[in-house]
């Protein structure tokens, strides 16, 4: 079955994204990304320490692997504008995560910051896809700003509590039928990923819930069918949901 | 030779003046690779490090890669 992923200049054939932050081992990591076949890892950009522990991190990474530079940490457009720039200087990649957090607790983003921060990048040539709260107004905006994707939340990062709000994703679907919409952060298991991708999102980025598993490997595997279950359903079509009974049997013709 | 203080990823640092952005990394002995360099703001591309400059409270910041979601 051919039904590939296509975000700015690129086709993918999976649509889980995944992170490389928590994991206890390199080898561990290693393991769930291959587990989990996706072809597009973040990253975070990090001052270097000054006390010579600095090691390349990107040499652990499968070389076949797309990277996706965040802006984690960053609390306004300002930060993260400066963090899109070095990374792009480092790994010669326009691609960037586009994360401005609005405050500590929560880590829910700011949108008018990231808004602004969209619209200064794009003009600047980068390829940006926005992590922002799931709104349909501030996916129009961030789209019409020119980011080729826009990436809904589910729920906080790394609280692993699933869809909280099928609603809006379901309206951002039906209202942007054209627009990619990448759900990130908030997956927990794989029926979470299952749920995002059967309200019609395009792919799923993740980390936590594959890098916190007991074994990272095997969930990276449960949450690579659960996406591939759950795209195909919503290709399929779902069923109308009733508030009684169908019977699937014939009713006439039952011995009596 | 007359020292300087410049503020590299947000300690400050004592260094020897008349130095170069590209000396200045190298004595670091940070791991050269995949590294970006940002001074007062803006990035330095690393062609440019070696005409680069570093001048007494020059804000400097080094950055590399790690893990993250």
């Amino acid at each position: 079955m051919s039904d590939t992923f296509q975000l700015a200049d690129t086709t993918f054939s999976s649509r889980l994204i995944i992170g490389t932050g928590k994991y206890r081992s390199y080898d561990e990591m290693k393991a769930a990304h291959i587990a989990s076949g996706a072809e597009m890892v973040t990253v975070a950009v990090n001052r270097v320490p000054l006390d010579g522990s600095a090691e390349s991190f990107l040499d652990h990474l499968d070389p076949k692997m797309k990277i996706l530079p965040n802006t984690a940490g960053c609390y306004d457009a300002e930060h993260a504008i400066r963090t899109a720039r070095l990374a792009r200087e480092a790994l010669e990649t326009e691609w960037i995560k586009l994360e401005v957090i609005g405050d500590p607790i929560t880590l829910l983003p700011d949108n008018e910051q990231t808004l602004e921060a969209a619209k200064v990048l794009v003009k600047e040539g980068f390829i940006v896809l926005p992590y922002f709260t799931d709104d349909l107004i501030m996916a129009k905006k961030l789209l019409d700003a020119g980011c080729p994707a826009v990436m809904p939340l589910a729920a906080p990062i790394g609280s692993g509590m699933g869809v909280q709000n099928p609603s809006n994703l379901r309206i951002m679907r039906e209202q942007l039928p054209n627009a990619t919409i990448i759900v990130d952060a908030g997956v927990g298991v794989p029926s979470d990923a299952a749920i995002a991708m059967e309200l019609g999102a395009d792919a799923i980025l993740m980390n936590t819930a594959i890098a916190e598993a007991t074994d990272a490997a095997r969930m990276a595997t449960a949450m690579n069918y659960a996406v591939q279950a759950g795209r195909l359903a919503y290709l399929s079509g779902r069923m109308p949901k009733r508030l009684y009974a169908s019977a699937s049997s014939p009713i006439e013709g039952a011995i009596k | 030779m007359s020292k300087i203080l410049i503020t590299l990823n947000g300690e400050q640092l004592p260094i020897a003046g008349d130095i170069d952005l590209e000396t200045l990394i190298s004595q670091l002995a940070l791991p050269a690779k995949r590294l970006a360099v940002e001074m007062n703001g803006n990035v330095i591309r690393r062609i440019d490090w070696p005409q680069t400059t570093v001048s007494d409270g020059d804000r400097i910041e080094v950055v590399h890669f790690v893990g993250g979601g």
